[in-house]
C-alpha cells in the first residue's frame, strides 16, 4: 500500500469515527426526550421504578390522565387559550411587521437602521422589570385573567424578531425587479401581490412559525396576569412542579402533548430557525 | 407581464401627477407603513419602564396602599445592601456565565462535527435540535421529575446499573442542576449559530492553506476560530440576553430554593408575593442597567454582522 494510500484511508477511518461521535452526542441529547415519550406510554407503577422497566407494558392511561379522565382538571381550557393566544398575536404581528419591514427594506425611509436597531434593543430590556406596570395596569383596567392582554404583549414581544426577519427577506428581492415593474405602470398592490409576497412568502412563513413558537413557550406574563379563565398550556404545566404521588407518566405525556406544537413548527421552520433566533443577524 | 412590456416609456409619463406632492408629503408616505409597528411598541414596551423608574423610587406595599410615598432611592438602597437580592444578583451571575459557556464550548464541539459529511447528518442535526424545541417549563419538568428523581429518576436509574451511588441531584447541587438543564436546551441554538457560521467560512481560503500544508490544527486555529470569533460572541451575547431572564427553569426546578433564586424570580417574588412594588422596581430598574450593559456589546456586534452583510450585499 502506497503512504498516500495509506493516508487516505487513516483520514476516511478518522472520519468514520468522527460521525460516530456526533451520532452518539446526537443520540445522548435526545435521549431524555425519548425517555419521556416511552415513560408516557408506561403505566405510572412501570414509569417510577429503579433500576428503569424499558420493556414494561404500553399504555395510553397517562395520556387519558392527562386529558381528565381521573377527575383532574381539563387541559382544554389552558390548550385553546394557548392557541388562541398564539394564533392571534402571531396574525397582529405580521400585520404590523410586513409593512413595516416594507418601510425598511423596499422603500426605505430615512435612518433606517436606527429605526432597526431600535425595534432590536426593545428585545434586549428584561421583560421582567416591565412586569409590575403591566400588572398594575392590567388590574386596574380590568384587564388581568384576559387573553387578549397576553395577546397584545406576545405581540410586543415578538414583533422586533419579525421585522427583522422579515427586514431581511425583503431586503433580498432585486430591487431592479421591483422597479421594473414601477416603470411597466404597475401599482403597489399589483407589486406586493405579485412580486413581494410570492417572493418572500417561505420567509413570512418562517416568521410566523417562530413567533408562534415563542408565544407558545411564554411562562411569566402568562404566570402573573392569568387564572383560572385564561390560564395558557405553561401555565398549567406548573400544576406538576410539585410530586403528587405516581404521576410521571401523567407529566410526560403532558409535557409531550404540550411541546408538540412546538416541536412541529420548529421543524417545519428548521432552515430559518437561526436566523429568526439570531434576529436576523445569522442566515 | 408580456403585455406590459409594450409600453415601458408610456407609463410613468401618465402617472405624473399634474401638482407634484411636497417632499414632506412623500417622506410621510413612506414612513406611514413603519407607523403602526413603532407606536405599538413604544406604547407598550417603552412606558411600562417609565412606570417602573417611577415606581421604584416610593416606597409601595400593595397590601398597605395608603401609605404609598415617595421616598427617593431607599428602595436602590435596600435592593444593594439586602443580602438575599445581593446573592440573587450573584445567582444570576454565575447561572448565566456558566450555562453560556458550557453550551458554547458543546455547541462548537457539535458544530464542528456536523459541518463533516457523514452518513445520517440530516438525523443527527434533528435529533440534536430537538431539545431546543421543548416547551422551556415541560422541559424543567422534564429533568426535575423524570431525570433528577432520587427514587425512580433516570439519572439514578443508569447509576443503579452501574452500582453507583444515588444521589439526590437537586438538593446536593441546586444551582448545577438548573444550570444542566438549561445546557441542555441552549446548546443547539449555540450549535446551530456556530454552524452557519462555519458553512459561511471561505473554502478557497482552506483548500489553499491545506494545499500549503497547513494542518487541520493549524486551519482551526488560524483560519476557522477568527472567522467564528463574531458568532461566538453573538450566540454569548444572545444567550446571555435569553438566560439572563431566565425565570422558566428556576421556577420549576428550584422554586427559587436552595440559592437559586436569581433577579428575575426574585424580582417575580418580591411583588408576587411579598406585594413590594417599590423593591420589585427597584430590582427591576437593576437588571435593566444590567442588561443594558450586555445589550450595548450584544448591538455593536450584531450591527457589524449586519453591516458586513449589507456590503457583501
Amino acid at each position: 500500500m502506497s503512504t498516500t494510500a495509506l493516508r487516505v484511508s487513516r483520514v476516511r477511518g478518522r472520519g468514520a469515527g468522527l460521525g460516530l461521535l456526533a451520532w452518539l452526542l446526537g443520540i445522548a441529547f435526545f435521549l431524555p426526550i425519548a425517555w419521556m415519550a416511552l415513560t408516557s406510554f408506561h403505566s405510572e407503577q412501570d414509569a417510577a421504578t429503579n433500576p428503569p422497566s424499558f420493556a414494561a407494558a404500553l399504555t395510553l392511561d397517562g395520556y387519558r390522565e392527562f386529558f381528565g379522565a381521573g377527575g383532574g382538571a381539563s387541559p382544554w381550557p389552558a390548550l385553546i387559550n394557548s392557541t388562541v393566544a398564539s394564533v392571534a398575536s402571531t396574525l397582529l404581528v405580521l400585520l404590523l411587521a410586513f409593512p413595516a419591514a416594507y418601510a425598511l427594506s423596499i422603500n426605505r425611509v430615512r435612518k433606517w437602521t436606527d429605526v432597526l436597531f431600535f425595534f432590536l434593543s426593545t428585545k434586549m430590556l428584561p421583560a421582567v422589570a416591565a412586569l409590575l406596570p403591566i400588572y398594575l395596569f392590567a388590574k386596574n383596567a380590568g384587564m388581568l385573567d384576559n387573553i387578549w392582554l397576553l395577546v397584545i404583549l406576545y405581540t410586543s414581544m415578538n414583533l422586533p424578531i419579525a421585522v427583522w426577519m422579515m427586514q431581511s427577506f425583503l431586503a433580498e428581492i432585486p430591487v431592479a425587479v421591483i422597479e421594473a415593474a414601477r416603470v411597466d405602470g404597475a401599482r403597489l398592490p399589483t407589486i406586493l401581490a405579485r412580486i413581494v409576497a410570492p417572493i418572500s412568502l417561505p420567509g413570512i412563513a418562517a416568521t410566523a412559525l417562530i413567533c408562534f413558537i415563542f408565544s407558545w413557550n411564554e411562562l411569566l406574563f402568562a404566570r402573573v396576569l392569568t387564572g383560572v379563565v385564561a390560564e395558557t398550556a405553561p401555565v398549567f404545566l406548573t400544576g406538576f412542579i410539585t410530586s403528587q404521588g405516581l404521576f410521571l407518566a401523567k407529566v410526560c405525556a403532558a409535557s409531550l402533548v404540550i411541546s408538540l406544537p412546538v416541536l412541529a413548527a420548529g421543524f417545519a421552520a428548521q432552515d430559518k430557525l437561526v436566523q429568526g433566533l439570531s434576529l436576523g443577524a445569522v442566515k | 407581464m408580456t403585455a406590459t412590456t409594450t409600453a415601458p416609456l408610456a407609463a410613468p409619463e401618465t402617472r405624473t401627477p399634474v401638482r407634484r406632492p411636497s417632499a414632506r408629503l412623500r417622506a410621510w408616505a413612506t414612513r406611514a407603513p413603519l407607523l403602526p409597528a413603532l407606536i405599538f411598541m413604544i406604547v407598550v414596551t417603552q412606558l411600562p419602564f417609565v412606570a417602573t423608574l417611577v415606581i421604584s423610587f416610593f416606597d409601595w406595599n400593595s397590601l398597605y396602599p395608603d401609605a404609598r410615598h415617595f421616598t427617593g432611592l431607599d428602595n436602590y438602597h435596600e435592593v444593594l445592601t439586602d443580602a438575599d437580592l445581593r446573592q440573587s444578583v450573584w445567582t444570576t451571575v454565575l447561572l448565566t456565565v456558566a450555562v453560556v459557556l458550557a453550551s458554547l464550548v458543546l455547541g462548537l464541539l457539535l458544530a464542528l462535527l456536523l459541518d463533516r459529511r457523514f452518513r445520517g447528518r440530516g438525523i443527527v442535526r434533528t435529533l440534536l435540535i430537538a431539545p431546543f424545541l421543548v416547551v422551556p417549563v415541560a422541559a424543567a419538568l422534564l429533568w426535575k421529575h423524570v431525570l433528577y428523581n432520587p427514587e425512580y429518576g433516570l439519572f439514578n436509574g443508569l447509576l443503579h446499573y452501574v452500582g453507583g451511588p444515588q444521589p439526590d441531584w437537586i438538593s446536593n447541587t441546586p444551582l448545577l442542576a438548573v444550570e444542566a438543564s438549561l445546557v441542555w436546551q441552549w446548546t443547539p441554538f449555540m450549535m446551530l449559530i456556530l454552524l452557519a457560521g462555519l458553512q459561511s467560512r471561505d473554502h478557497q481560503q482552506i483548500e489553499a492553506a491545506r494545499v500549503d500544508g497547513a494542518s487541520d490544527w493549524q486551519i482551526f486555529v488560524h483560519l476557522t476560530l477568527p472567522h467564528l470569533r463574531r458568532y461566538l460572541e453573538l450566540g454569548a451575547l444572545l444567550g446571555s440576553i435569553y438566560i439572563v431572564q431566565n425565570f422558566d427553569a428556576v421556577f420549576t426546578i428550584t422554586s427559587g430554593g436552595l440559592g437559586t433564586a436569581n433577579l428575575p424570580y426574585t424580582v417575580y417574588q418580591s411583588f408576587y408575593q411579598a406585594h413590594e412594588n417599590g423593591l420589585a422596581s427597584a430590582a427591576g430598574v437593576l437588571v435593566v442597567i444590567g442588561s443594558i450593559v450586555i445589550a450595548t456589546f450584544a448591538l455593536r456586534v450584531v450591527s457589524s454582522l449586519f453591516r458586513e452583510e449589507m456590503s457583501g450585499a
